[in-house]
């Protein structure tokens, strides 16, 4: 093993010269180092996460009276559009997957760096290109006719905008699938030997499934958006039926990646949510191959069930019975998950940090937004909800109450680790007690104005609804003010914050192991596995009782024979 | 946490809390009334189905929430404990109940939901009929056929039968629609053509307890017809006709909604259903084909202007770019 380590450390001193440590302009250019490529994609996706959110606020503004009256109806569609298209693309999928993906993966596996670290670089840098062509297409009046961009609406509306974002969109994808190759053969060639593939830590676990779906599906989305950029912009008519085109084709290739970006989106967060719940309660996760398996399984059954958002479109009736009973499958997997974290709170020591909050926050949430989640994927109820704010309620539920309070449930139990700092605990519980009241608020009355007969995507609505979006509106002022205390928590604390230490959770895995941060190489050499990443409990076990000590030794003295 | 109940046997407060869990659910899912009122014979259905899923669900949320709550209260760490908890690594038999029960549960739902979609006429069975025995189902047809329409055609392809949308359920399939309207979406509005009058409308009237059947078109872009208080809805495809239909069970006037994001002004793009009495909707098609004069640009004029909408669409009408020209190319 020595031997081994010593020819590595001549190649990388040979190939890869770098400084002790980065300086601050290292972050700002080029860098293959996973954990300065990390913290890039969680700066610059945060900086999207703003952007959207004022768009969201502005949403809210328009919709606080039933007429249109604060903004133009295409900037109100504008705004939909782009809303949606930065929250999933620049927000979501590159902060849990890019940022959290590549600073944690190596950590925990013990590699060096990831497999493919020049690759890893160019995938990040595929990012700025895509989203300043986002934000050119906004001064062209962007695209107009929502992040699902159906034709022949997407058509016929502002091709200039449409465009661009199309092109925006096909990047950020070429992104993710670079990503995920990576992703995947990190994890399978450069998992340090001694770890054995039970030992392997939740998160990464959901970054395999995470990759396999992202692999699978995202070529499709390309496929359909280099179809709709030909049909826009040269004269094709994939997309149109007065050239024999069909429009319910665009709608299958879309949602055959789509949907599956719905787990893009929340499958890192359930990796997150199994390291923060048993490191903060103080105890072994429940179930942990029920866990790693189950999200496999949504991965596979995530695949195929895409038609449930098609149930009112030309959709054959065996199909939409079909796709039913596939969607619904998918809540068992699911359900899994949510059981062992409950379990896993079960006879802990629970430390209400704010990480803890936040991901407990999120379970409680989506295990509503699961439930309104299978409510919709029955075709006849959902036939009368599809495309009303009922959706829009479901999707935010499990999209904002579970991904967004997963990323901020990762970025405080992992800023220690990635700044060397802690962060202020009494800021952060403020922060979460205002995002939790500001989601519920906003988007609880949202089922009720779907159900009633308020379309989504709508700029002016029947008067009747005005009470319950008047609640909805106060709501999002709450959330668009709680993202304060945040702001100032991170940006006071990374400059000034206490010094954090190697591992100020007690956590058992391995990111943990080393110094705050992390070495450019992340261990000095290469490290031992002395315990599974969630065995807590066995230290003061054994202190407890002395028969289970003895039992311990006569276990590890049968594994020795 | 036996040990620390046992003035109480765990059985009883186990029995308590499935009781008041259970009571609560199937109160709650009785008594949500959060679905509007039901005008179609599909309401019903859907709603049971909905009320079904909201007691399951609220089940589940009390449980699953009361234990999250239960556990951060009782199981929070204890000033000054710096231990860890006992060494629970899981429990094979909790784990498969708590993937076989969902499992039951859903694959419930599901075959629930195909039952009820055939009931609403999700399958429909008007096409099977005529598929598998020909002969029989056009005589039967031909016999329930009350007007102008000719059987033979049913059997003859997309003119009638539409191949996507609610259609006959198994007991209605067996005699052809009471009426049919022709439905045509276009950004930003819905247009009613009724063919066996010749009625072009902007709001859509229909007789109560009459069998009505909607083909559904779009001109220009997707829309999607929704009806909240039939609990139906299906999109207006350009290039494919789609289908819906329905029995109102109520008079009165509820609105129809477009659901598919058409535009920028996709929010004004509601109408009316007028459902009358079988009386007064014979005295509406008279007075309208009397209406339905040579000069069609008024005609078209009145419907570009629902009675109840007109308020609400006018401000746009002239952003919209609408003029009795593009009206009269729609023709």
């Amino acid at each position: 093993m020595a031997q081994a380590d010593l020819t590595m450390d001549h190649s990388l001193e040979r190939n890869g010269k770098h400084p002790e440590k980065w300086n601050w302009y290292h972050y700002f250019w080029y860098n293959t180092d996973h954990k300065v490529i990390g913290i890039q994609y969680l700066v610059t996706s945060f900086a999207f996460y703003l952007i959207a959110g004022v768009m969201a606020l502005f949403m809210r503004a328009e919709l606080y009276t039933p007429d249109s009256d604060l903004l133009d109806p295409n900037m109100y569609n504008a705004l939909l559009t782009n809303h949606g298209t930065m929250m999933i693309f620049f927000w979501i999928v590159p902060a849990a997957i890019g940022g959290f993906g590549n600073y944690l993966v190596p950590l925990m596996i013990g590699a060096k760096d990831m497999a493919f670290p020049n690759l890893n670089a160019i995938a990040f840098w595929l990012n700025p290109p895509a989203g300043a062509l986002l934000i050119a297409s906004l001064f062209f009046g962007g695209a107009q006719s929502g992040w699902t961009a159906y034709p022949p609406l997407s058509l016929v509306t502002n091709n200039i905008g449409q465009s661009f974002w199309i092109l925006s969109i096909v990047l950020v994808g070429t992104s993710s699938i670079l990503g995920s190759v990576n992703f995947l053969i990190t994890i399978f060639k450069l998992k340090t030997p001694n770890m054995t593939w039970d030992e392997l830590p939740l998160f990464c676990w959901a970054m395999i499934a995470t990759s396999i779906l992202a692999l699978f599906s995202t070529p499709v989305l390309a496929i359909g958006l280099v179809l709709l950029l030909f049909d826009i912009n040269f004269g094709t008519g994939f997309f149109r039926p007065e050239m024999g085109g069909s429009v319910v084709v665009y709608q299958h290739l879309f949602w055959f990646y789509s949907h599956p970006a719905v787990y893009l989106m929340i499958l890192p967060i359930f990796g997150i949510m199994s390291e923060i719940v048993t490191t903060h309660a103080r105890k072994p996760i429940f179930g942990y191959k029920a866990i790693a398996y189950s999200s496999l399984a949504i991965c596979i059954v995530g695949l195929f069930v895409w038609v449930h958002h098609m149930f009112t479109s030309g959709t054959p009736a065996w199909m939409r019975m079909f796709f039913t009973i596939s969607t619904l499958i998918v809540a068992v997997p699911t359900g899994v998950k949510i059981f062992s974290w409950v379990a896993t709170l079960w006879g802990g020591k629970i430390r209400f940090t704010t990480p803890l909050l936040f991901a407990v926050g999120l379970l409680a949430m989506f295990v509503f937004g699961g439930l309104s989640g299978v409510t919709l994927g029955t075709a006849p109820f959902d036939i009368h909800v599809h495309d009303t704010y009922y959706v829009v309620a479901h999707f935010h539920y499990v999209l904002f109450g579970g991904s967004v309070f997963g990323i901020y449930a990762a970025v405080y139990h992992w800023f220690p680790k990635i700044t060397g700092r802690m962060y202020n605990e009494t800021w952060g519980r403020i922060h979460f007690v205002l995002t939790f009241i500001g989601t519920n608020l906003t988007f609880l009355p949202m089922h009720q104005l779907g159900m009633q007969g308020m379309p989504r995507r709508i700029a002016m609505y029947d008067a009747q609804f005005e009470a319950l979006n008047q609640i909805c509106t106060y709501g999002s002022m709450l959330l668009g003010f709680s993202v304060l205390p945040f702001l100032i928590n991170m940006i006071w604390c990374w400059a000034k914050g206490k010094p954090a230490g190697r591992n100020p959770w007690h956590s058992l895995t391995l990111e943990w192991q080393t110094t705050s941060p992390p070495a450019i190489e992340n261990f000095d050499e290469e490290p031992i596995i002395w315990a599974g990443p969630y065995d807590y409990g066995i230290d003061t076990q054994s202190l407890e009782t002395e028969a289970t000590v003895e039992e311990m030794l006569e276990e590890v003295g049968q594994e020795v024979r | 946490m036996a040990q620390e109940k046992e003035t109480v046997p765990s059985s009883l407060i186990t029995l308590t809390v499935g009781l008041l869990v259970a009571g609560i659910s199937v109160w709650y899912g009785q008594n949500n009334g959060l679905l509007p009122e039901q005008i179609s014979k599909q309401a019903p259905l859907v709603d049971n189905l909905f009320d079904l899923m909201v007691t399951i669900g609220t089940a589940l949320f009390l449980l699953v929430e009361g234990a999250i709550v239960f556990a951060l209260i009782k199981f929070r760490r204890r000033k000054g404990d710096e231990t860890d908890s006992p060494h629970i690594k899981g429990n094979f038999p909790l784990e498969v109940f708590w993937t076989a029960i969902p499992a039951f549960i859903v694959i419930g739902l599901g075959i629930y939901s195909v039952q009820l979609y055939s009931e609403m006429g999700g399958f429909d069975n008007v096409k099977k009929a005529v598929a598998s025995n020909p002969a029989e189902s056009i005589v039967e047809l031909a016999s329930a056929s009350r007007s102008d329409i000719n059987p033979l055609l049913l059997a003859q392809g997309n003119s009638i039968i539409n191949r996507y949308g609610i259609g006959g359920n198994p007991d209605t399939a067996k005699t052809l629609p009471d009426l049919e309207v022709n439905v045509k979406g276009i950004q930003y509005a819905w247009l009613f053509n009724y063919p066996d009058s010749g009625i072009t409308a902007g709001e859509l009237h229909i007789p109560v307890n009459e069998d009505i059947k909607l083909n559904i078109e779009a001109e220009d872009v997707i829309h999607s017809f929704w009806l909240p208080q039939f609990r139906i809805k299906q999109d207006a495809i350009p290039g494919e006709t789609t289908q819906l239909r329905f029995t109102a069970t109520e008079t009165g006037t509820y609105p129809v909604v477009c659901a598919e994001l058409c535009g920028a002004y996709h929010g004004a793009m509601r109408t009316n259903i007028v459902i009358h009495t079988q009386e007064e909707y014979a005295q509406w098609v008279e007075d309208n084909k009397i209406a339905r004069s040579p000069d069609f640009e008024q005609t078209v004029a009145a419907t570009s202007q629902p009675v109840d909408d007109g308020e609400f669409m006018k401000p746009y009408v002239k952003d919209l770019g609408i003029d009795a020209e593009s009206l009269k190319a729609l023709q």
